[in-house]
């Protein structure tokens, strides 16, 4: 009987792949263990072995393949003394649909086009397209190569080129002077790296994903985010700590929340979260020059979405600093990270409704750009904040405070706060897309502040 | 690991037993693995193919009411401890008829009713949860023993170091499992640890510890049994630093280039501890090549059940997102 072989998923994020190479060809017998093929994620070239035993009758998807989709029959194996002619027709790449599983996958296809507001950039500059872990990544590089005490520690970032390859090919430029493998030990090497900015360096510390650091939150708040003010500002903790933050896919409930209210929360600290990589990149830079603590809150699904980066040699964002994504007059739409897919997805809905979106990307929580804010919502006079967060304590209810203490009389309608189920994350699929925010949601709320 | 692996006086039955705990759990993981490559595993899956000795032989030395919590790579002890593969399978795929109901996932699986205390996805954080168990036993005195396993990666976790200190002052009844599997991730342990012999760290706590051959069950069973001995007997805490290798990546997605296919390779022909017991099945005399076969048939029957009823069970209902999150007041 003809077993097909299938493409399989080798990634949490993974929906499709390039078929790299062949290690079988038609004709060669396997057993369960032989390596077949190798396969390139978006992360990784990953070796894809046997499961079943047979006869290789057919290759369906040659080497070299791109955008492979999950679950599509790549070859089919069959038993000793079986033709392969019977199945050479019948087994044509009819790809298995796979799990639609859009609320939490990214499409990873087309780049995003910024349509930057707001942005004084010199005459004639150029774009290039970049995905978010590569715009990190360059953003690292580059302040490594003009600041000797930029240095980068954390788990698996240097020999196995970073647990999500943002720092990939780092270790070969800058050594392991400066690239710097640790132990599983948040708490500690949290601790070594905020003495190490008390000492004159500018440490980058990377946690393998936020979830990890509420080991090390002591050392960060306690020792990091407060020592400038303790010590009458003789010294404090110039230093990054960045990572994934938030749900990825799948995951499950002690691997996927949002921390970006918990560090606003405090003074001594600033926190960003990009959206897009010009963001990702332009903010980083930022951060490692600033003289103080900043956590750096990035995504796991967004590591491999393509934007638009200005192609110059400095590119840097300011912290503090919203980007007006899209101008619009009745509505404005408040959001950072992700949550900014949800947002502008709903802004295209609505747009297509007739009603005039304004979307604001936050970029930095703390400081909090209130100024762009206020001056939206005195325009549109109505706003619905979008966070993939809990509810409770959310930056959606600070923002509703700002407006209510300072735009209340331009305000037509509540500020609604869409934002993650108060839930902890659950595993099953059907259950974590509805755990996450919705877009229509966002839609819904948008249209009952309108009153339509 | 070096020295000879142990043919001691065992038992037919034993040895048996062993070897179809053992395969149930090599069988269990390969399934998983197909179906994560299938989509109907999600997220982090890490696998236990290679470890398998280590709790086959713990549980052996363990008593009824004996408790046990591990890491993510929980797999391989929920089957040993003897929940249901059909549970754990369920949950893996997310379904309604999983351990946590679909919404644990592979690192999330508790069993009261087995004593299994999760599955737990923070490195380090099942260590001082271990002894934790354990208080509560010698509060209780109720003469149970605690297992609280992690690996060489987590051993370097403070927290750990932490709850020797406590388990030692209150000489608690839990036995500290090291699993050794020689790399924690891309790590390799000599790249993260300073002195190699975990099992020594014990010392300056006065809790006493000894390396074993985990890919050797005979052995696990017996230093399982002198340290769970130690522990019932009100002395305190142990180590066992059960030195093991695993032979799949660290999860699905790890590519697992830190390491040569020929160092996997090796492992898999000189130490596998499910050969090394159908060995001694084959030259004992205990059971012949087809016995072993029917064996090997009908665990894969079992997996394949688990794994269809994984895949038709449904998925939980959508009023699950929002139940157990706090228990009624009463
Ligand atoms: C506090 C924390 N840091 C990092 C991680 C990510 N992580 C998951 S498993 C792992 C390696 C652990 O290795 P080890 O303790 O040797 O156990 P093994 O996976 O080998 O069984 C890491 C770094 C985590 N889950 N928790
Ligand atoms: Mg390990």
């Amino acid at each position: 009987m003809a077993t097909e072989i299938l493409m399989p998923a080798l990634s949490p994020t993974m929906e499709e792949g390039t078929l790299a190479k062949w290690l079988i060809k038609e004709g060669d017998t396997v057993s369960s263990g032989d390596i077949l093929a190798e396969i390139e994620t978006d992360k990784a070239t990953m070796e894809f072995e046997a499961v079943d035993e047979g006869v290789v009758g057919k290759i369906l998807v040659a080497e070299g393949t791109s955008g492979v989709k999950v679950n599509t029959a790549i070859a089919v194996l069959i038993e000793e003394g079986e033709s392969a002619d019977s199945i050479a027709s019948s087994a044509t790449p009819a790809p298995a649909e796979p799990e639609p599983s859009e609320a939490t996958q990214t499409p990873v296809a087309a780049p995003v086009q910024a349509r930057v507001i707001e942005e004084e950039l010199p005459e004639g500059t150029t774009y290039k397209t970049q995905t978010v872990r590569e715009a990190l990544r360059d953003a690292m590089s580059e302040e490594m190569r003009s600041d000797e005490t930029v240095y980068l520690m954390g788990e698996e970032v240097a020999e196995y080129q970073g647990a999500y390859k943002v720092s990939q090919g780092m270790l070969d430029e800058f050594g392991s002077k400066r690239v710097i493998d640790t132990p599983i030990t948040e708490h500690g090497f949290t601790g070594i790296a905020v003495g190490a900015a008390f000492g004159g360096l500018r440490p980058i510390v990377e946690f393998m994903t936020f979830n990890f650091a509420m080991q090390a939150i002591d050392q960060i708040i306690n020792s990091a985010a407060k020592t400038l003010y303790m010590s009458g500002g003789q010294m404090g903790a110039p230093m990054v700590f960045r990572g994934p933050n938030g749900a990825a896919a799948r995951v499950g409930a002690q691997h996927s929340q949002d921390y970006a209210a918990w560090y606003a929360h405090i003074p001594g600290l600033k926190v960003v979260q990009p959206y897009s990589a010009a963001d990702a990149k332009g903010l980083l830079k930022s951060a490692i020059r600033d003289p103080n603590p900043v956590i750096f809150l990035e995504n796991e699904i967004l590591y491999g979405q393509s934007f638009e980066v200005p192609d110059m040699d400095d590119y840097t964002v300011p912290i503090g600093k919203a980007r007006i994504w899209q101008e619009g007059d009745d509505i404005t739409l408040v959001s950072f990270g992700i949550g900014m897919k949800y947002a502008l997805e709903a802004a295209e809905i609505l747009g297509a409704e007739g009603i005039s979106v304004e979307v604001i990307d936050l970029r930095s929580i703390r400081p909090l750009d209130t100024e762009t804010i206020i001056n939206s919502v005195m325009k549109t006079n109505r706003c619905v904040t979008i966070e993939e967060g809990f509810p409770v304590c959310s930056i959606g209810n600070h923002i509703s405070s700002v407006l209510m203490q300072e735009a209340f009389d331009y305000l037509d309608a509540p500020v609604i706060n869409c934002t993650g189920k108060d839930v902890p994350m659950p595993y099953a699929a059907n259950l974590e897309k509805l755990a996450l925010v919705t877009t229509d949601e966002v839609v819904s709320a948008a249209k009952s502040v309108l009153y339509r | 690991m070096a020295k000879k692996k142990s043919t001691a006086n065992v038992s037919k039955d034993e040895l048996l037993s062993f070897y179809k705990e053992m395969l149930l759990i090599r069988r269990f993981e390969e399934k998983a693995g197909q179906l994560y490559g299938m989509g109907l595993i999600g997220g982090f899956c890490h696998l236990y193919i290679g470890q398998e000795a280590v709790v086959v032989g713990l549980e052996a030395a363990a008593e009824e009411g004996d408790k046990r919590v591990t890491s993510y790579r929980d797999h391989g002890h929920m089957l040993a401890c003897g929940m249901e593969p059909n549970g754990v399978m369920a949950e893996l795929t997310g379904r309604e008829g999983g351990y946590s109901k679909g919404k644990g996932g592979s690192m999330h699986m508790f069993s009261k009713e087995k004593h299994f205390y999760g599955g737990h996805g923070i490195v380090g954080a099942q260590v001082p949860i271990g002894a934790g168990l354990a208080f509560a036993d010698k509060y209780l005195g109720n003469g149970r023993v605690t297992f609280a396993y992690f690996g060489d990666g987590a051993a370097n976790q403070g927290q750990v170091y932490e709850t020797f200190n406590m388990a030692a002052l209150w000489d608690l009844p839990v036995v500290f499992v090291i699993e050794n599997n020689q790399y924690a991730m891309g790590t390799a342990q000599q790249r993260s640890t300073s002195s190699p012999e975990i099992y020594e760290r014990g010392k300056a706590f006065g809790i006493p510890g000894e390396a074993v051959d985990g890919m050797d069950v005979l052995a696990v069973k017996a230093a399982g049994e002198k340290a769970v001995g130690h522990c019932r007997s009100g002395k305190g805490p142990y180590i066992l630093e059960v030195k093991t290798y695993r032979y799949r990546g660290h999860s699905m997605s790890d590519p697992a280039k830190y390491r040569t296919r020929e160092e996997v390779q090796k492992m898999r022909d000189e130490k596998d501890p499910i050969d090394h017991v159908r060995d001694m099945l084959i030259t004992g005399k205990h059971a012949s090549e087809d016995e072993l076969k029917a064996i090997d048939k009908d665990i894969k029957k079992i997996v394949n059940e688990s794994a269809e009823f994984a895949k038709e069970s449904p998925e939980p209902a959508v009023e699950e997102l929002w139940t157990d999150i706090y228990a009624e007041v009463v």
